[in-house]
């Protein structure tokens, strides 16, 4: 999880950012002055002038806390907004040992959960978020279309809502103060090569097929890769998982047992940890089927090379789907006044639609669907969120084209994706236990 | 006057003070921290051997250390071999001191550029379709390419090896550059051949950068943990992988015992190498 970021998207895009804050500057002044009544928020004047020595410090992973977002939201916000990237544990230890150093924390939901238990965030009140109901109720009530989301691993609506502004205790149900507030998500999968694999890949269990001994490899951050190895395993038909996000002893067993049978037998090529490395082990051809991320697919494809991100749809017998994960913003106890103020405004602003755009030509998605919709042309919305072919050329968040037209996105529209996930990305009861395990398996 | 012991002492102070500061300080907070209790996310102070525990328990430890010793003892062996062998040339083959100097910068060029440079430089040679496998199986010597190239515990000796020598040639060079003559002259004189030279004069002299050597070889490999992760294709643990891997779900506590168990089996392999050699003896010998 921590380096999913991918200096791919980092580095093309520092030009870009660089560009931008430049720019912003420029205008930084006259936006101040002016602009403030046609703001997207429609901030008044007066407002304007209290919040413009105002800075917010957004700290997070750097695939959820992004450079060009915060000098966008600065642009339209006019006052400061500062990012930091620190891989999830770093970000963790300096919330919980330097907390008056971060406003806006990133937070995924077991870190929600570490967080509010901690005392390190006050709720989010319902009611100052303004496109709360246009939220999908995926986040918010933990369905969609009447069908209920998996609640194997830490759903993002698991740890969504506490009781009171100081709660430290996150509770069943919708309620009016939130932990954190959703900006980013996806559900991630098998990545392979069509060229060299002869068939649609489509289950999980090809993972673990014996036809790619010595071509395979799995994803070596342990509390995700465990699960993508369960996903393999139930898909094999070897064990059924009460919660593959919370296993028993007995299930890691089972599960880091397989895994060391078949790396013993030569199923892995390698593992690997970070995003360039996957593109690099997809790219040499040194494998030909691996856990992937999103942004890796399109980055291999991005050379030249033919990869697809396999679409599991859930199977009625409940194995297969996707691994989904989620990223959301909370409020550091600390803030108040007008410096909460602020904070409120950023985090509406992320549900104002420029970010929903942004994300989405990452292959990520917004929350809030609808006001992303207004700052993609119908091409791109219909790429990106519906899962339609393309109607022209697809580019990436800065300008490079990935798809042709009459490319569909693979797995579908986002809706198909999301009401097939299988378990969301977490930290087990038993983590102690499985990271142990875990290693095992790699010194085996 | 200032008397010559206020001197000395004046002298020592400031890497007194930074390594008390930068070493000793972080040390003692490592050590204070494998003994606090650990539960739901967070670390509470407090005595508690528990971390020792589940990192002694584990048959997991041991087989760690058992399989980075075996890459320290093979790319031990691989530095003394080569890392001797140049010195020997640079110091006693090349008449000229100037070029023999200039050879030996030659030796550093490779750390001109950075250590993961040089580490991920043996991808695209080692790989499956990397240019060592692309010329045997071009010339029709192989048909499949070999696996065993990359990803193994081949190549993360290999890389070990390319990285680690110059920590070898750098003692070894310095001793033997100190070694006098006039000896060989006496060891020929007294009927020696060449290969009783080396054994018995050569090696003797040079024991000191031997050691000294093999104390930063070993001590690298023990304490490595990308070399052995990128070149192993991720297929090896290593026991600082161990620790990150606890560090990222926030186990400090048993991450810190674990590491305060590795100081001290590190210090055992090193003690034991200054047990063979007195480093220190000989280097006040020779004032």
């Amino acid at each position: 999880m921590s380096e999913r970021g991918s200096k791919h998207d980092m580095s093309q895009g520092s030009g870009k950012a660089a560009r931008v804050s430049r720019r912003s500057l420029l205008k930084g002044a006259a936006a101040i002055g002016t602009a403030a009544g046609t703001s997207v928020i429609g901030a008044p004047m007066i407002w304007a002038q209290e919040i413009k020595d105002i800075t917010l410090t957004h700290i997070g992973v750097s695939y959820s806390v992004v450079q060009a977002i915060g000098d966008q939201a600065q642009k339209d916000l006019g006052f400061k907004v500062v990012m930091q990237n620190l891989d999830t544990s770093a970000a963790l230890t300096r919330f919980i040992t330097q907390p008056k150093s971060v406003d806006i924390p990133d937070l995924e939901g077991w870190q929600a959960k570490v967080a509010v238990a901690h005392g390190l965030v006050q709720g989010i009140e319902v009611k100052r978020i303004k496109e709360f109901d246009n939220m999908l109720p995926i986040f918010t009530k933990g369905e969609y279309e009447g069908k209920k989301v998996s609640r194997q691993g830490i759903s993002p609506y698991e740890a969504m809502y506490v009781e009171t502004k100081d709660a430290t205790k996150i509770v069943e149900g919708v309620h009016d103060y939130m932990t954190m507030l959703p900006q980013v998500y996806n559900c991630d999968s098998l990545g392979y090569r069509p060229d060299l694999v002869d068939h649609p890949v489509v289950q999980w269990k090809e993972l673990f097929d014996p036809k790619y001994k010595g071509k395979a490899a799995i994803l070596d951050v342990p509390n995700i890769g465990i699960m993508d190895a369960a996903l393999a395993c139930e898909s094999r038909g070897d064990i059924v998982y009460k919660n593959k996000g919370n296993m028993t002893r007995a299930e890691i067993d089972t599960t880091i047992n397989a895994l060391i049978a078949l790396k013993k037998a030569g199923q892995f090529r390698a593992t690997w940890t970070t995003f360039e490395q996957s593109v690099e082990l997809m790219a040499s051809g040194e494998v030909v089927l691996q856990s992937m991320w999103s942004p890796a697919v399109t980055a291999v494809l991005a050379k030249g090379i033919p990869c697809i991100y396999a679409p599991v749809n859930q199977r009625p017998d409940g194995k297969e789907g996707y691994r989904g994960w989620c990223n959301g913003m909370g409020l550091m106890k600390h803030l108040s006044g007008k410096k909460l103020d602020a904070a409120y405004e950023y985090l509406n602003w992320y549900y104002s639609g420029w970010q929903g755009a942004f994300v989405a030509r990452h292959g990520y998605y917004s929350p809030v669907p609808k006001t992303a919709e207004k700052f993609m042309d119908a091409n791109e919305y219909g790429y990106w969120y519906l899962g339609k072919p393309a109607a022209d050329v697809i580019k990436d968040p800065y300008g490079a084209p990935i798809a042709k037209p009459g490319a569909v996105r693979d797995g579908g529209s986002f809706i198909e994706r999301f009401t097939n996930i299988s378990c969301w990305n977490t930290v087990m009861d038993e983590n102690q236990y499985m990271i142990q395990r875990w290693n095992e398996f790699k010194a085996a | 006057m200032v008397p010559a012991r206020t001197r000395l002492t004046l002298q020592v102070l400031p890497l007194v003070v930074v390594l008390l500061v930068f070493f000793v300080f972080p040390l003692l907070i490592v050590l204070a921290v494998s003994f606090f209790h650990y539960d739901d996310m967070g670390m509470k102070p407090g005595f508690t051997l528990e971390n020792y525990a589940a990192v002694l328990d584990t048959g997991l430890t041991y087989r760690l250390y058992w399989s980075m010793i075996k890459f320290a003892v093979m790319t031990w062996a691989c530095t003394l071999v080569i890392g001797f062998l140049v010195a020997y040339f640079l110091v006693f083959h090349v008449r000229s001191k100037l070029i023999a100097i200039g050879l030996f910068l030659v030796c550093t060029v490779p750390f001109w550029t950075s250590n993961i440079i040089r580490m991920i430089s043996w991808l695209p040679l080692l790989g499956k379709q990397g240019l060592i496998n692309s010329a045997l199986v071009g010339t029709g010597v192989i048909h499949q390419p070999l696996q065993f190239l990359l990803f193994s515990d081949f190549s993360v000796v290999v890389s070990y090896v390319h990285i680690f020598t110059i920590f070898m040639i750098v003692p070894i060079f310095n001793t033997m550059s100190r070694i006098d003559r006039a000896l060989f002259e006496a060891a020929r004189d007294a009927g020696l051949s060449r290969l009783q030279t080396m054994l018995q004069v050569v090696i003797p002299l040079t024991r000191n950068g031997i050691a000294l050597g093999s104390i930063f070889v070993v001590t690298l490999v023990m304490g490595d943990f990308y070399i052995v992760k990128v070149l192993s294709g991720g297929g090896r643990a290593s026991i600082l992988s161990a620790v990150y891997d606890d560090i990222s779900t926030l186990l400090f506590p048993q991450a810190a015992a674990q590491s305060v168990f590795l100081i001290i089996i590190v210090m055992l392999m090193v003690g034991i190498i200054l047990r063979v050699v007195d480093v220190r003896k000989e280097l006040v010998d020779r004032q």
